[in-house]
Order: C-alpha cells, then sequence, then structure tokens
C-alpha cells in the first residue's frame, strides 16, 4: 500500500536555556490511508509540534515530509491546506466568532482554494449545511447562529464539521475534546469516530486521555522528548491494557 | 435650524470617513493611526489637483487611490515586516505629514478656482447646507452598497474571517496577509477620499487637519454600536452614519452651552472615553442594581 504521509528523520531544534534541545528528535513515521492514527504523550512530548510540522505552521529544522509520495515540506500552510485540515484543542481557534454557523462552513468549504471576486453562495449551500447538521442536536436550527454565541462544545463540532465538510486527505485532531466537559467530550468523539469510519478519513488525533486512546483508532503512537518510544498496530493495541501505557508517562 | 442642518450635514460627510476606518477597527479588528495621514493626504491631493485645473472627480479619484497608496504603505510595514500595527501607522503617518507638504508646497491652501464637486455638480443651487447632505448620502449609498457587494463575495468573506480569527482563516487557505493587504488599502482610500470632500466643502486644505480624525472615526462607529448593538454587518454600516450625525449634534450642544472651541479636542476625547466605556458602566450599574434588589 502506497503510503499517504511519510515523516523522514524530522527534527525541529529550539533554542532554550542557552542550549539546543530537539523538540522533535529524528521522527520517522509512515501514515497509511484510512488510518486512524492516536498519539500519546505528555505535555512537552512534540505532539503539537509535529501537527504544526504537517500542516506547515512551524517549519522543520530538517527532515522532510511527503504527502502521496509528494515533497511538501517547502510548501506553505495555504497550499498544503487543500489536503490537511485540523482542529485545535481551543474551540475558539477554529471558527470566525462574528460569523454565522452557514458562513463558518462556507469558508471551509473552499479550504485551499483562491478566494475569488465572486458572490459567496450561501443560500445555494444552506440545504447542504442543514443535511450537515440535522442529526447533531446541538446545532440544528443555528445556522443563521453568529459562533461567538455558541457554547464551547457547539463551537468544536462545528470546528470538527469545518475540517470534514470538504473530505481532506489527512484530518488532525489536536487534543480537540479536551476543553470540553466529560458528557460533551463524549459526545464529540462519538461523532468524530462515526464520521472518520463513515468517511473513511486518514486521521491523526493527540490526545491525553487513555480511555480514548485505547477505544478508538486503529493504531497508537508514543511521544516522549521527541521520539517515537512505543508503535502499536491494531493487533497489538487489541493485547494491552489501558493501565498498560501509565509506564510511559 | 440651519446650525442643525448643517451639523446634520458634516455629520454625513464625516460618516464617509468612519466608514473607512470602520474597515481596520472592526473588520480587520486592529486600530489604524495612518488615517490621521491618509485623510490630509487626500485634502491636499485634491485641493492641488483642481488648483492645477483638473476636474472634482479626477481629484476625488486621485485622493482615493492616494489614500490607498498610504494603506499599502502601512500594510508592507505591518504585514511583510511585522512591524507591530499600531505603530505601522505612527509611522506612515509620520511620513506623510512630509508627503503632504511636498504635495502642497506649503503647510496650507484655499480653493481659488470657484470650482468644487458641488458646484460641479450643480449641488450650490440647493438651500444651503443641504448640498453637503445630498451628496453625503449619494456618496454613503455608492460606498455602503459598493463594500456591502464586496464583503459578500469569497475575497470579502477572507477579509472578515482574516480579522475574526486569523488562525483559522490560515488553516483554511486564506492568505491573510494580502486580505490585510486589501483592508488596509480600501480602508485609507475611503478615509483620503473623505479628506479631498471635505477640504473641498471647507474651501482649502491644510496638512495638520487630519490630527484627532482618528477619535471623529471612532466616536461614530461606537455611538452607532451603543444606539444598535447586535445589528448584521450591513446594518451595522449604515449605523456608522446615524453615530456620525450624533456625534456631530452632540459637540453642536456642547458648543452652544458655551464651551470654548479651543477645548473641541478635548471635548471630542470625552465623548469617545465615555461612549467606550458605556458598557462597562451599564454593567456596574446593572450588577449594582441586583445586589441591592437582593439585600432587600
Amino acid at each position: 500500500m502506497k503510503p499517504l504521509l511519510e515523516i523522514k528523520d524530522a527534527v525541529k531544534t529550539i533554542y532554550n536555556d542557552d542550549e539546543n534541545l530537539n523538540i522533535l528528535n529524528h521522527i520517522n513515521l509512515t501514515i497509511n490511508p484510512k488510518d486512524f492514527l492516536v498519539v500519546l504523550g505528555t505535555n512537552g512530548a512534540g505532539k503539537s509540534t509535529l501537527l504544526d510540522a504537517i500542516t506547515g505552521t512551524n517549519e522543520l529544522s530538517s527532515g522532510k515530509i511527503l504527502l502521496n509520495g509528494k515533497d511538501i515540506t517547502d510548501e506553505n500552510l495555504a497550499k498544503r491546506s487543500r489536503n490537511i485540515s485540523r482542529v485545535y484543542q481551543d474551540p475558539k481557534s477554529g471558527t470566525a466568532p462574528r460569523m454565522t454557523v452557514a458562513e463558518n462552513l462556507l469558508l471551509a468549504k473552499r479550504r485551499g482554494l483562491p478566494r475569488r471576486l465572486h458572490l459567496r453562495h450561501l443560500k445555494e449551500n444552506m440545504d447542504e449545511f442543514q443535511k450537515l447538521i440535522s442529526n447533531l442536536p446541538t446545532l440544528d436550527n443555528r445556522l443563521n447562529t453568529f459562533t461567538e454565541k455558541l457554547s464551547g462544545g457547539q463551537r468544536q463540532t462545528l470546528s470538527f464539521l469545518m475540517a470534514i465538510i470538504q473530505k481532506p486527505e489527512l484530518l488532525l485532531l489536536d487534543e480537540h475534546t479536551a476543553a470540553l466537559d466529560p458528557q460533551t467530550s463524549k459526545d464529540l468523539m462519538e461523532l468524530t469516530n462515526k464520521v472518520i469510519l463513515e468517511k473513511e478519513l486518514t486521521c491523526m488525533m493527540i490526545t491525553h486521555d487513555l480511555s480514548d486512546a485505547m477505544k478508538y483508532g486503529n493504531r497508537l503512537i508514543v511521544l516522549k522528548k521527541g521520539e517515537i518510544i512505543l508503535d502499536l498496530n491494531q493487533a497489538e493495541k487489541d493485547k494491552i491494557k489501558e493501565k498498560d501505557l501509565l509506564q510511559y508517562f | 435650524m440651519n446650525l442643525i442642518v448643517s451639523t446634520i450635514s458634516q455629520g454625513f460627510i464625516w460618516s464617509i470617513m468612519a466608514i473607512g476606518l470602520f474597515i481596520t477597527f472592526r473588520i480587520l479588528d486592529f486600530p489604524d493611526m495612518t488615517v490621521e495621514g491618509s485623510f490630509p493626504l487626500g485634502a491636499v491631493t485634491a485641493i492641488s489637483l483642481i488648483q492645477a485645473g483638473h476636474s472634482t472627480l479626477f481629484a476625488l479619484l486621485m485622493a482615493f487611490i492616494f489614500g490607498c497608496l498610504a494603506g499599502f504603505a502601512t500594510a508592507f510595514l505591518y504585514a511583510k515586516l511585522n512591524v507591530p500595527i499600531l505603530l505601522a501607522g505612527i509611522l506612515t503617518m509620520t511620513a506623510l505629514y512630509s508627503i503632504n507638504l511636498r504635495i502642497l508646497g506649503k503647510a496650507n491652501m484655499s480653493l481659488t478656482k470657484s470650482r468644487n464637486i458641488f458646484t460641479e455638480f450643480g449641488l450650490n443651487k440647493l438651500p444651503t447646507n443641504f448640498n453637503g447632505i445630498i451628496l453625503g448620502i449619494i456618496i454613503i449609498a455608492l460606498i455602503i452598497f459598493l463594500l456591502i457587494i464586496f464583503l459578500n463575495t469569497e475575497k470579502g468573506q477572507a477579509v472578515i474571517a482574516t480579522g475574526d480569527n486569523e488562525t483559522m482563516a490560515a488553516s483554511l487557505g486564506i492568505n491573510t496577509t494580502v486580505m490585510k493587504f486589501i483592508g488596509l488599502m480600501v480602508s485609507n482610500g475611503i478615509v483620503a477620499l473623505t479628506g479631498g470632500l471635505i477640504a473641498q466643502q471647507n474651501g482649502f486644505a491644510d496638512v495638520n487637519m487630519g490630527i484627532g480624525v482618528i477619535v471623529i472615526g471612532l466616536s461614530a462607529i461606537i455611538i452607532g454600536e451603543v444606539i444598535y448593538p447586535d445589528v448584521p454587518l450591513s446594518i451595522r454600516l449604515i449605523t456608522i452614519v446615524i453615530g456620525s450625525i450624533v456625534y456631530r449634534l452632540i459637540l453642536m450642544i456642547v458648543l452652544q452651552l458655551g464651551f470654548n472651541t479651543n477645548d473641541l479636542k478635548l471635548i471630542s476625547a470625552i465623548i469617545l472615553a465615555l461612549c467606550l466605556a458605556l458598557p462597562t458602566i451599564r454593567e456596574q450599574f446593572l450588577k449594582t442594581m441586583r445586589n441591592g434588589v437582593k439585600t432587600k
């Protein structure tokens, strides 16, 4: 199988306390199409830096990133966003507060495409947006609500919908349920899993929640001090218990 | 009565500048000091060109274009060279003072030609001060119409998204740098256009006429928001016009009460400060009232 994403010898170095520190320390990682990879790690392990490097928010010090065999290491964020979408941890990071839910969805529908001087055709897309949110009680009938009026959970659900409205080749979830209350977090995680399986998305999800890490995904890696210290496929994952993961923290 | 009509006329014309300022202050979400330089830039450009024999419309067009260039300079400093926006605006504003002096050749110039935008279109035949109202309404209608159309395009939505949440906009592939350029250029273009209009209405241009315009523009925006909170973007543009007229009426009342005209800038700043503080004062008042009720 041709890999979707290949990270080759990725290094990210920062200058900290009079010394060079490798936040990513020679990372090699391959993700195949339809993989649902869960990434675990303590704070400062390099998880978000890894996502930043994949999206192009933060450049690598050395190493390469290939998407579908094509080297995207030097591509900018805008160009990469055509194929890669991301949901941030903070519900406020993923949506425009003074725009309505429908306007946010329309922006996301043209993810990675040039913004033309054409009228935006909001009305023509309302049926599609309505269908998208119809099974979500928290967002139903809220297409014309300004996003700033939504709760954190509603905003994060919208961020997730914005990330998948145009099927991404790679979906990155950066602790996207961490800032939510337990029930909302559970609901969003179940929606996430359902959509990923239904749409056959390739996903890389960072989480701190060990039970989520065990429950979801078909592959699990653990990052520590910028290195991958554990990489389990589905069969290997099935053999371990949640408490076994504690030793890596 | 004549004084009220004159005040309303001033309110209409100055609201055009406030609409320009709205693009940076509310849509892109940062204060742009460039306007204190681009406003007189528009004035000196228009007066110089009319004095040189060009048509008043051409003079206004050039005022708009020069304003756009001023916005470009600030955008370049801010979005390309990472100079903080407040400093970028101050730098351009300072540089524009010399440029305005260069264009005008001296600190101020009167319009000795009998032509201006009002005479050229026969608006001078209207009763006194109504010409400003009619011209103001025509230009405001045109600018609001064009702005609403633009903001409803994909590019316009990208400008709004950039001001609203730059991280999100960038992650959706929006070139936020270009959007900042567009916003700053259009904003300063409109502000300079207003400078050109007001110079023609007053019959002169002065390189110092930009001092305090940011306070006038912000007052119009904030008063509009205080009177009409939580309205859609297109309506907000109209509330700026209302805010501008109300602001002028407040100033008129204050001056009629016998305040010294030298204190005008001080009064303007106090009015703006009060408007900005109004939501907090209202919240504190309601909190005190609620606590008072509970205690009883």
